[in-house]
């Protein structure tokens, strides 16, 4: 008896849902487009890497099965690997929170000026991460001849005597990656930051200096950070994702493979073993990697971030 | 405006002139910092070959030339795909990417922001983690899809993963929250279809949120160069071939700084254009 009115309340559900299918046709009709793009490029890659990365394939000849193979070589035998991981973490704990920072810093300290300066301000700062190859520039900057402007200044200055080889000496290689990277990232979250302050309610400042708030330190960390929380999850999301993805810069500025690996990222390793020597399956033992770190980072600091001002 | 001036007034507490200096100061430091390469970019590419190496360099050329572009001209006539063929590859990627993207994320973002529907919590939470990990992930298995699908040195290959970039879907849908369900309903009971709906009615009002999409999307068509996906050189973009060009040695220096300043002007003059309309959408850009 009961297990009878359990089924019909489930057909009844059945029902309903497949109601509410059918009467939504034309919301899944519109989104037909993207999502079956969405899910060819990235939901079904995920997936395929992660299958991938079981097996050995290169392209030519059917994968086969190999378990944890690639993953056994990537953790024990792969030097580089290491390497790569310990520059990855290395860039994206100094870069991350530093570049996080300064979009939130950037975007307070201009907030209040005029709006012209501000619109000016703006485009200063977030123009070198929407200007295509001009980090090249840096290339100029940091030459290993005494016609780099970093050393000639350095020893012009008296605190040099010989030019550094700044883009191929493995002890300043990471420096000039962090510099480079750094030049670059103020990116979408500066601009989601910028656009939060702008739409914090004005009164609530008003209410909390009536609620006894003093300075500018109490303001910013009861009101300002708290009404922006949003913005503050969205701005992490993107940076976290740019800190650990590192690559671009590190191949252009310092070489690819670099000096001794000394800019070598993760992502310049799966690079190097899926698009220079074919062995996808390593290569996405590799991106499977680094996609469990780039979620994890990004789930935990969305808990932490969560806190703010509770 | 008489109000604002009061409320910031009311609300700058502990300011001082030292502060002020000091914020001055701060600001002006990075702004240097932030500015001095492209403010170099663009100066070396109007300076003639003999300032490129003076030391100290100079901020500003002193014999403004336009020498470099002419070289860049006389080199780009000598390649034996005629240069017009890479500039439209690049018009074709970014023109066809950047307006679907639009379309169609919007398309998708209209039923997201504004309707309740079995499914729709589950595909927009997948969009907000493919937030969290970068495109260099899928890079395997999106050559092999595209490979399969048969794309392989085919404009598409690079076109269709852009249009379905999860960034602009996200900030789409988030924009298209703030939309009055009024505006929406009103149309409905005058009988208009979803699709007039969105066309007619949502399309026009998230303008803002378009500028946007474009340029995030059309920066990075700008500079691809077609990867591992385009092998055959009339299909090649513009960045492959300026880079190409600019793979020189010190005596291509006043070129380079051509192609840099080129790459880079484009996507600043759009971003400059449409600055306060970029920002305004990036209000709504919060996350849970």
């Amino acid at each position: 008896m009961d297990t009878n009115i359990q089924a019909s309340h489930q057909l009844s559900r059945m029902q309903l849902l497949k109601k509410n299918i059918k009467k939504s046709k034309h919301y899944y009709i519109l989104m037909a487009p993207y999502a079956i793009l969405f899910f060819t490029f990235t939901v079904v890659p995920v997936v395929m890497s992660l299958g991938i990365s079981f097996s050995y394939f290169n392209l030519l000849e059917p994968p086969k099965l190999i378990g944890l193979d690639n993953y056994i070589k990537l953790f024990l035998e792969d030097e580089v690997f290491i390497i790569a991981l310990r520059n990855t973490l290395i860039l994206a704990v100094v870069t991350g929170p530093i570049s996080y920072l300064m979009a939130f810093v950037f975007a307070w300290l201009i907030n209040e000026l005029g709006p012209k300066l501000r619109a000016f301000l703006t485009l200063v700062f977030y123009a070198p991460s929407i200007s295509g190859n001009a980090f090249l520039m840096w290339l100029l900057i940091f030459s290993g001849d005494t016609h780099g402007f970093a050393n000639a200044y350095l020893m012009n200055w008296g605190f040099i005597d010989n030019p550094i080889q700044w883009l191929k000496d493995p002890e300043y290689i990471m420096l000039v990656i962090i510099i480079v990277q750094l030049w670059l990232s103020l990116g979408v979250s500066f601009l989601a930051f910028i656009a939060g302050l702008q739409s914090v309610d004005k009164t609530l400042y008003e209410a909390g200096a009536i609620d006894g708030i003093r300075n500018r330190w109490q303001e910013l960390w009861f009101i300002t950070l708290p009404s922006m929380k949003p913005q503050l999850l969205f701005g992490a999301v993107m940076q976290i994702t740019t800190s650990l993805a590192i690559a671009q810069v590190s191949m252009q500025l310092v070489g690819f493979p670099s000096v001794q690996y000394a800019g070598h990222t993760i992502v310049t390793h799966l690079i190097d073993y899926g698009t220079v020597r074919y062995d996808l399956g390593y290569a996405s033992a590799i991106a499977t990697i680094l996609f469990l770190i780039m979620m994890t980072t990004n789930l935990v600091v969305r808990q932490i971030l969560r806190r703010i001002g509770d | 405006m008489i109000d604002m001036k009061f409320l910031t007034k009311t609300r700058r507490l502990n300011r001082s002139l030292l502060g002020d200096i000091g914020l001055f100061l701060v600001l002006a430091l990075f702004g240097f910092f932030s500015a001095y390469p492209l403010i170099m970019t663009a100066s070396n590419a109007f300076k003639p070959l003999d300032e490129l190496f003076l030391f100290p360099p100079r901020l500003l050329p002193r014999n403004l030339t336009l020498e470099n572009f002419r070289d860049l001209r006389e080199l780009i006539g000598n390649s034996w795909i005629p240069f017009s063929r890479y500039f439209f590859n690049t018009l074709l990627i970014t023109t066809v990417g950047t307006v679907g993207h639009v379309i169609i994320a919007s398309m998708a973002a209209f039923p997201l922001a504004k309707y309740r529907f079995p499914g729709r919590s589950l595909f927009f939470t997948l969009v907000v983690y493919s937030l969290m990990f970068a495109p260099q992930v899928t890079a395997v298995p999106n050559y092999i899809i595209v490979s399969g699908i048969g794309l392989i040195d085919n404009p598409t290959a690079i076109i269709l993963p852009a249009i379905a970039s999860s960034l602009g879907l996200y900030l789409m849908k988030q924009f298209m929250q703030q939309i009055p369900d009024e505006l929406i309903e009103s149309a409905k009971i005058d009988g208009a279809s979803e699709y007039r709906i969105f066309f007619t009615i949502v399309m026009p009002l998230v303008k803002p949120a378009w500028l946007t999409l474009i340029i995030l999307l059309f920066q990075r068509l700008w500079i691809t160069d077609g990867g591992s996906f385009i092998f055959s050189e009339e299909l090649k973009p513009l960045s492959y071939a300026l880079r190409q060009i600019a793979q020189g040695t010190i005596e291509r220096a006043g070129t380079i700084a051509a192609v840099s300043f080129i790459m880079m002007i484009v996507p600043v003059t759009f971003f400059i254009i449409s600055q306060s309309r970029i920002v305004e959408t990036f209000s709504h850009s919060g996350m849970k």
